[in-house]
């Protein structure tokens, strides 16, 4: 008994000589960004490495603020990934729901096709959709730009249909016989049901559009319509990059997200192991 | 009360027909159970009934009326399924109410049919419970309930016990008998189950690939099946099947001759005269199987096992054709000759004969 209580202790010391290690290798790039967001410019580019953070967070975050007007940027990419996600839920179910429950002609090709489009990679896209978007709809600089061309999403459409598929049927064959119509069906019955793969999913569309740099950078170029990645990437010129600057607007980038995720963790992972097995 | 009628009912997928032109009455306030192996249609046709599948052809008419083109919820029926199909993020009261309020029901009357629902199904303590905290049974009550709520002219069952233990599905199956007797509606009961079948039906319509085989009240099936397919599947355990051929006639009866039995004959009584070696079936329920001398053949057979159950006993019996027979035998102590050859008799009057076709010659 007391042996297989030092076995399993040897084996808990063992696991963490690695695991421990590896996760500091893991975390020290973020560690640097929160040090490289805290010193004075002119540190970075002395000799030697600083590894422990200075004072000048603020005078960093005020000198951000002056040269992209950080926070409106901050603001701009809440309001475009809360809208994005909360329509890419809506269309990827709605879809996902039709795929699922309705016999039509054409629906294995429009399953293909929906498949399909996550073979072609992002950059074939982009420029023809820039062409459409920006020069045939003359749509640069708005809201409608910035949320609407990236809302199809194939992975969430097909995450979804396997969801709704693995749902017992008789559930729904149930209330068409007590009379609900379709769309309380849809909406009463199998979104609640799907609630956990909708957690996840939205996840990771908040995160997509979150940290989407292309599309914002080619499509905004007024500054009060950037969206903080892009801000930050103005940042990088050609003869000076401001170091202090990024590293700030990285942070306040990244912690949100962080947070969200230890915070969601849980429904993250049921979430992509309940559409995975079912 | 409603009665309802299926007059040449068919479904096709494609250019495969699964239901071929079914006629069926069902009257009003009667119980009456699909029985049939799996794959035989007969939850196609519950759910036909229910308006879930469309009808190919023929036509479906409930209270006189043909429902063919109306939705599920126009029909005045509810089903009841095998899954339970219970709404798992609902309590059982919200499960019960789902429908009615999804229907702008007025609270008031929802209030009241639920609460008599809960009444004679004694669910009240389980309302506030979601369906994964509640057992098999109790689920299977809310998914009744559910449908009681709905205060329907028609029942429909799906296999609703199949997946219930079998304590609990003896129970059930009384409960669903007294709501009958209680609530004096129409009821369509879908089961494999040929024992469910038989303790809960006022009419048993077995159906085979499609077809309806044979209708009607339960012991009339069992004393007097149409054909092979009824006479095996209806009794338990089933009715034991010998080769045999047509040996002529003598005293105004039948001669049939067991060909696995040194030829063994045996007189039958029947109208029908097959051309002298035409091959037949005997058949002769387990019970029916008498002791040697009892009746108007005895057969000699090799003991393979005996189940003593109490107050019935089972003897397998290796015979020539087929392989193995039953025998059912009221509180036997001491039969049990297992690799022994034992004598039986066979009375004619309980004997059925078909031909080759399974028909039933009468």
């Amino acid at each position: 008994m007391s042996s297989l209580a030092a076995r399993r202790r040897r084996d808990v010391i063992v696991l963490h000589a690695v695991l421990v290690p590896l996760a500091l290798i893991w975390l020290f790039p973020i560690w640097l960004m929160f040090v490289f967001a805290s010193l004075p410019e002119q540190a970075l580019y002395q000799p030697g490495v600083r590894l422990w953070p200075g004072t000048e967070f603020f005078a960093n975050f005020n000198a951000l603020e002056e040269s992209t007007g950080f926070t409106r940027t901050i603001f701009n990419s809440v309001v475009v990934a809360v809208i994005y996600t909360a329509l890419s839920i809506l269309m990827t179910s709605m879809a996902g729901w039709a795929l699922a429950r309705y016999r039509f002609h054409g629906k294995a090709v429009v399953a293909g096709v929906v498949l399909g489009t996550m073979t072609l990679p992002y950059f074939v896209l982009v420029i023809p959709q820039f062409i459409m978007v920006a020069r045939d709809f003359g749509l640069s600089n708005t809201w409608f730009a910035l949320i609407v061309p990236p809302l199809f999403n194939a992975l969430g459409v097909l995450f979804m249909r396997q969801t709704f598929i693995a749902m017992p049927n008789d559930l729904f064959d149930a209330a068409r016989v007590e009379g609900v119509t379709e769309w309380q069906i849809f909406t009463r019955v199998a979104i609640p049901m799907a609630r956990p793969t909708m957690a996840a999913l939205a996840i990771i569309l908040f995160l997509f559009s979150w940290n989407n740099y292309l599309w914002p950078l080619l499509i905004v170029t007024q500054p009060d319509m950037m969206t903080a990645p892009v801000a930050l990437g103005s940042l990088i010129g050609l003869t000076r990059i401001s170091w202090g600057g990024i590293m700030v607007g990285a942070v306040l980038l990244t912690l949100p997200m962080l947070v969200l995720f230890v915070i969601l963790q849980r429904h993250f992972v049921s979430g992509i192991a309940a559409g995975a097995i079912k | 009360m409603t009665e309802l009628s299926l007059r040449g009912v068919r479904k096709r997928y494609g250019a495969t027909e699964v239901i071929h032109g079914v006629d069926l009455e069902i009257a009003s306030g009667e119980f009456c159970v699909f029985v049939g192996p799996s794959g035989c249609g007969k939850s196609t046709l519950l759910r036909m009934i229910a308006g879930l599948e469309g009808i190919s052809g023929g036509e479906v008419s409930i209270g006189g009326w043909v429902v063919n083109d109306q939705e599920p919820a126009d029909r005045g029926i509810a089903m009841v399924f095998q899954t339970y199909a219970l709404y798992p993020h609902m309590s059982v009261e919200q499960n019960l109410t789902f429908g009615l309020r999804m229907n702008g029901n007025d609270p008031a009357d929802t209030a009241r049919r639920v609460s008599r629902a809960m009444d004679i199904l004694q669910i009240g303590h389980l309302a506030e419970r979601r369906p994964k905290a509640l057992s098999g049974g109790q689920r299977q009550r809310v998914a009744i309930g559910r449908a009681i709520v709905r205060e329907p002219d028609v029942f429909l069952f799906d296999e609703p016990l199949s997946n219930l233990d079998a304590e609990l599905r003896v129970q059930m199956r009384v409960e669903i008998a007294k709501l009958h007797n209680d609530l004096g509606a129409t009821m369509i009961y879908v089961t494999h189950d040929q024992i469910e079948a038989m303790t809960l039906a006022d009419k048993i319509v077995v159906l085979r690939d499609g077809r309806i085989e044979q209708a009607g009240r339960p012991l009339d099936l069992y004393d007097d099946p149409d054909n092979k397919f009824v006479a095996g599947f209806v009794g338990s355990p089933m009715m034991n099947f010998i080769d045999a051929r047509a040996a002529g006639e003598g005293d105004g009866k039948q001669l049939v001759a067991l060909p696995g039995f040194a030829d063994a004959t045996i007189a039958l009584d029947v109208a029908a005269r097959p051309a002298e070696g035409t091959p037949l079936t005997l058949g002769i329920r387990p019970e029916h199987v008498e002791a040697e001398g009892v009746g108007d053949c005895d057969l000699t057979v090799r003991v393979d096992v005996a189940e003593h159950l109490g107050a019935t006993s089972y003897i397998y019996v290796r015979a020539g054709q087929p392989d193995q027979m039953i025998i059912e035998r009221q509180r036997a102590r001491e039969e049990d000759h297992s690799g022994q050859d034992i004598r039986i008799g066979i009375p004619a009057r309980h004997a059925f004969l078909f031909d080759a076709e399974g028909i039933r010659l009468r």
